[in-house]
Parts: C-alpha cells; structure tokens; sequence
C-alpha cells in the first residue's frame, strides 16, 4: 500500500498542473502581503478608531499572525478550486491517458488503487495548506514580526495574547485540511465516473458554487437546509480565533465533514470496483 | 499442446452491454507453453474477452481460471505471473519511457533496478530514448514499450493484443521472434490477439477464431489446415502438356484456372506434394508451387458464417 501511495505521489508531483495552485497561493500571499506592507497600518489604523476612543491600544496589532489570519480568511474560500485540479484529475486522468489499463492489470487490487489514490490526494491538501501556513505565517512573521492577533470575526473584536495564538492557528489548519479533504473527495468522486478531467473539475467547483449561493440567499426554507451543506461548515476554522472557543460548534461540523469523506470514499470505492474499465 | 498443463481455462463466458451480447457463451483452453493464437474479424468479441481475463471488465456469466485458479479469489498471486498488452499500449506520457518501467514494475512487485529496466530497453530497442519523455516517442516506440512493461517482471502468461499494429516489417519480424524466443527458449505460454493472419500462421501452435462472440474453431494451427483445401498456383514449363495430362489424371477435379504459364488448383496441403510428384514423374518441369490460400481464407470462410 505504501508503494502504491509512493507512485501515486511520484505520478502526481510530475505532472505540472499540481504545482498551479502552489504557484497561485505563493503569489497572492505574495501580493497581499507586499499590499499590506504598503498600505496596511492604514487600514488597520481607520478600523481601530471607534475602539481606541474606550480603550488604549499598546503593542503591534499590525503583526504576522494578524496578516496570516488576513490571508488565511481571504484565500481559504478560493483554495478549493485549486484543490480540484488535482482531485479532478486523479482517476479520470488515467482514463484519459488509457493508463488504467496497464494500473489494473496489476497485482494490486482496485480497492487498493483508489484508497492509494484516496491517499494521495490527501496528503496534497496537506502539503498544499503547509504551503499556505509557511507563506502566510512564516512569512509573515519575518516580514511584520510578531505580536497579538486582532480577530474582527464573530461579529466583535477579539484580541488573542501573543503566547495564545500558535495553538489557534494549527487547530484552523488542521480544520482547513479536513474541509479540503471534503472537497478533494467530491472530486475524486465525480473523476470515477467519467472519462475526462474537465467534467469533475467543472463539477465540484459548480457543487461548491451552487452550495454557497443558495447558503446566502435569505429564503428561509434555504435557511434550514443550510446545516445539511457541507459547505456551511467548511469554514468553522475561524471558531479558533473566538474567545472562548465554541468547541460543540467545531466538532459538530468536523463530524459532518468527516461524515462527508468517509460517505464519499465508500461510494468511490464501491463505483470503481464495479466499473467496466472501456478505455 | 506442449503440456497438458490449463493455463487458461475458460467456460461459458458471457458479457453483455445492454441489449449487445459482446461475447456469448465462450469456451477457452490454453495451455502451458502454448503460442495461443486468438483470431477473429473486428468486433468479434476478442479485447472484451482480453478485458475480462485481465479483470478490467466484468462478466455477465461464466468461469474462468488462470492457472487453474479463479481471478477474483486469487488476483495478486495470478496477476504477477501475467504481463499484458491490452490494445495499445498507453503509458504517462509525460514521464520517461525508465519512469513508467520503474513504476509499472513496482506495481507489479519486481525488481526495478536500473540494470533490470535498462536491459529490457535493450531488448525492445529503446535503451538509447531511456530519458525521453513517452510523448515524445512514436507509435511503434509505445508499442514497443508497451512489450517491455509487458515482459518487466518475467511472467509465465503473456497477453498480447495486437502487438505489432504500427510497427514497420522490420519491427513486425523483431517483435514476431522475440515472441517466438519466449516460447520456445524461456518456455513462456503466449496469448496472442492479432489480425494479421499471416503473424498467427507463422508462430501460433494453437488457435481460436471467434465470431459475434463465439467460438466458430479451436485446434492447433496445423490440424486446422490440415483438411482445408488451399489453392495452389503451379508454375510449368509446358503449360499445354501440363494440362492435358492434368485432364487424363485424377487431378482433374482439382483444377481452378489456367494463365499465361500457371495452373491453379484446390488442393489439401498433403496433395500438394503429391500432385508436384504426378507432374514431375510425367516429365512436367515444375518451377514454382505458391500456395495462395491459407489461414486467411480459412478464417474469411469461417467468420463469414462457413461450413467448419
């Protein structure tokens, strides 16, 4: 299985379309970092106004975990449609390429191959979002330094000591991980039935759209399907950054989202092993 | 048959795809040592039938054994004693040609050391193209690789569908004794799809011809000829004594058609010798004895819904 995930990795890290979305995460943390560099006191100078006539603000609010937490907010929603390009491509690229023929003639068993692939793909959204962590907070701290964490999120002002905040930040990530592996799933989902790369990429990125949209619009009969989209709990990243920290309301969602892979992995696994391979 | 040894074993095999019966009811043995020779007109059911025996696609009824024992219970022990070509060989084109060996080898549980890859490059004639990426290589270059990936982990059964579509004479006759090498001195037992009849008469020791998904015959390839009746162009030196005595002969009812200095006959392959006998001994020099009818018209015959 270890060999299989191994090749798996080897096959996806030699294909160019795994690197677009390092490539587009490095260059708009890039961007809004140098923007804020540039710009940012400012902003931050014109939203603390109001609270710095009740309170006195001592210390650099304007620091690498208040642009990490910046950029983790802004690109999180956009990070899935880079996830799918991967996704997408991990079983309907080898019908495209006709390769299924030559991977399962193998002595390795379906069920292995799509858990290898499965895998696989989980551990791209990893390497992707350790990407996302090292430019937004590693970075970022180098650039700005460090300090408390201003969070603006939950409809208040909250500001995290300094010593509180690394803990906060993994547990996002790790949050972060299992919403992308809700997506990388859908993904590899769609990519077993069909032929080309292009339908389950287009597929997921519309189902997210879709779940978004109709998550915004204020029909109440909307309002109560909400909770059923798993698109509603992918961004319960943020419920770190809270003081104090809803813990019922991250778990909830980490068991619907897990509920999702597990859902969407057995229902994979049973269409693969059941499919005529006519490539 | 080499050995009595069942390395395929086929019963009944059905596939339908809706209301399309793809392969109806087929029946197969081949056997350890074998040059399998599995013939049959387009769409006659012969890669579905690979498909199935290769688990890529599944089948509506039936049994089948690969060294007499069942695929779906015993997949990883049968499956890495199997290389295979199915249809044309696709690969990860934008890997190198030693990437996809090492990768397609390690998937089968094999050595993958750069000796072991690089000497079957060498053996299919891609060792100095090692680096390139497969993209970059022509049809008969994947062909070949796909004969390479086939071989990497020395298999006891080797499925070849088509192995020598896109490949020059030159090629055809390179990959027509490696194949033949692999029989005969590694004792390899080969499962050979091809429509080039020619290629199966020449190196298959037993055949199939299946039709709209049936079995139409199965023998060796000599027994199958045997009986059947070839046409044979005699070349003479006197072509109106050579008749006239044809005419005075038993032979006569052999006769096809006569040109310029050839005379045709419909003869079975023991008759030929015999009639070369009759002609010479009545002082008709022959030059020349071209057989032209052999597999293909047998197999035109027998696909076309002819007598068996």
């Amino acid at each position: 299985m270890i060999t299989l995930i191994w090749l798996e990795l080897q096959k996806m890290f030699k294909k160019w379309r795994t690197y677009i979305g390092f490539i587009a995460i490095g260059l708009l943390t890039l961007i809004v970092q140098l923007a804020l560099y540039f710009t940012g006191q400012k902003m931050i100078d014109s939203q603390l106004r109001s609270f710095e006539q009740s309170f006195i603000v001592v210390g650099n609010l304007f620091n690498g975990y208040f642009i990490a937490h910046l950029i983790l907010g802004a690109l999180i929603i956009h990070v899935p449609f880079l996830i799918v390009l991967v996704g997408g491509d991990l079983l309907a690229g080898e019908a495209t390429a006709g390769t299924y023929r030559m991977l399962l003639t193998r002595p390795a068993s379906r069920l292995q191959v799509v858990t290898a692939k499965f895998i696989a793909g989980l551990i791209y959204v990893v390497v992707l979002l350790v990407w996302l962590a090292f430019l937004s907070i590693g970075v970022s701290l180098i650039i700005f330094g460090s300090g408390p964490l201003l969070s603006f999120g939950g409809g208040g002002i909250v500001i995290i000591a300094e010593n509180d905040i690394l803990w906060r930040f993994l547990g996002a990530f790790a949050f972060a991980v299992l919403s992308m592996t809700t997506v990388i799933c859908f993904a590899i989902l769609f990519s077993s039935l069909v032929q080309n790369a292009i339908g389950p990429i287009v597929s997921t990125m519309a189902l997210i759209f879709i779940l978004l949209i109709l998550s915004a619009l204020p029909v109440e009969f909307l309002q109560n399907l909400r909770p059923y989209f798993f698109t509603s709990h992918m961004f319960q990243w943020d419920g770190f950054f809270r003081d104090p920290v809803d813990y019922s309301d991250i778990l909830n969602s980490t068991w619907i989202l897990l509920g999702h892979i597990a859902g969407l992995y057995l229902i994979t696994t049973y269409i693969f092993i059941k499919k005529d391979i006519l490539s | 048959m080499l050995n009595s040894e069942q390395v395929i074993e086929v019963r009944g095999l059905t596939k339908k795809f809706g209301s399309l019966t793809a392969v109806n009811n087929l029946d197969l043995n081949v056997y350890r040592g074998d040059v399998f020779g599995f013939l049959g007109p387009n769409g006659a059911g012969k890669s579905t039938t690979i498909r199935m025996l290769l688990s890529l696609i599944k089948p509506t009824s039936g049994e089948m054994k690969i060294f007499g024992k069942s695929i779906t219970k015993n997949r990883k022990e049968i499956f890495s004693k199997i290389g295979a070509i199915v249809e044309k060989p696709d690969f990860y084109l934008y890997l190198s040609a030693y990437k996809n060996l090492e990768i397609l080898g390690k998937l089968s549980g094999t050595d993958t050391s750069k000796k072991k890859i690089m000497d079957m490059l060498e053996l299919v004639g891609l060792e100095k193209r090692y680096k390139s990426k497969v993209k970059t290589y022509s049809h008969g270059m994947k062909q070949r690789l796909g004969l390479a990936q086939a071989l990497l982990h020395d298999p006891e059964l080797i499925i070849l569908d088509e192995p020598t579509t896109g490949l020059d004479p030159q090629g055809m006759k390179e990959i027509r004794d490696l194949i033949i090498y692999l029989s005969r001195e590694k004792g390899k037992t080969i499962f050979l799809s091809s429509h080039i009849l020619h290629e199966v008469e020449l190196i298959a020791t037993r055949m199939i011809i299946i039709s709209k998904g049936t079995t139409q015959v199965e023998g060796t390839v000599e027994e199958l000829l045997k009986s059947e009746k070839v046409v044979v162009t005699f070349e003479v030196d006197k072509i109106e004594d050579a008749m006239r005595t044809v005419n005075e002969s038993k032979w006569k009812g052999n006769f096809k058609s006569i040109s310029k200095s050839e005379i045709n006959f419909e003869l079975t392959k023991n008759e030929i010798a015999l009639l070369n006998k009759y002609l010479i001994e009545k002082g008709i020099l022959v030059s020349a004895v071209v057989p032209v009818r052999s597999l293909e018209d047998y197999f035109l015959r027998i696909t076309e819904g002819g007598a068996k």
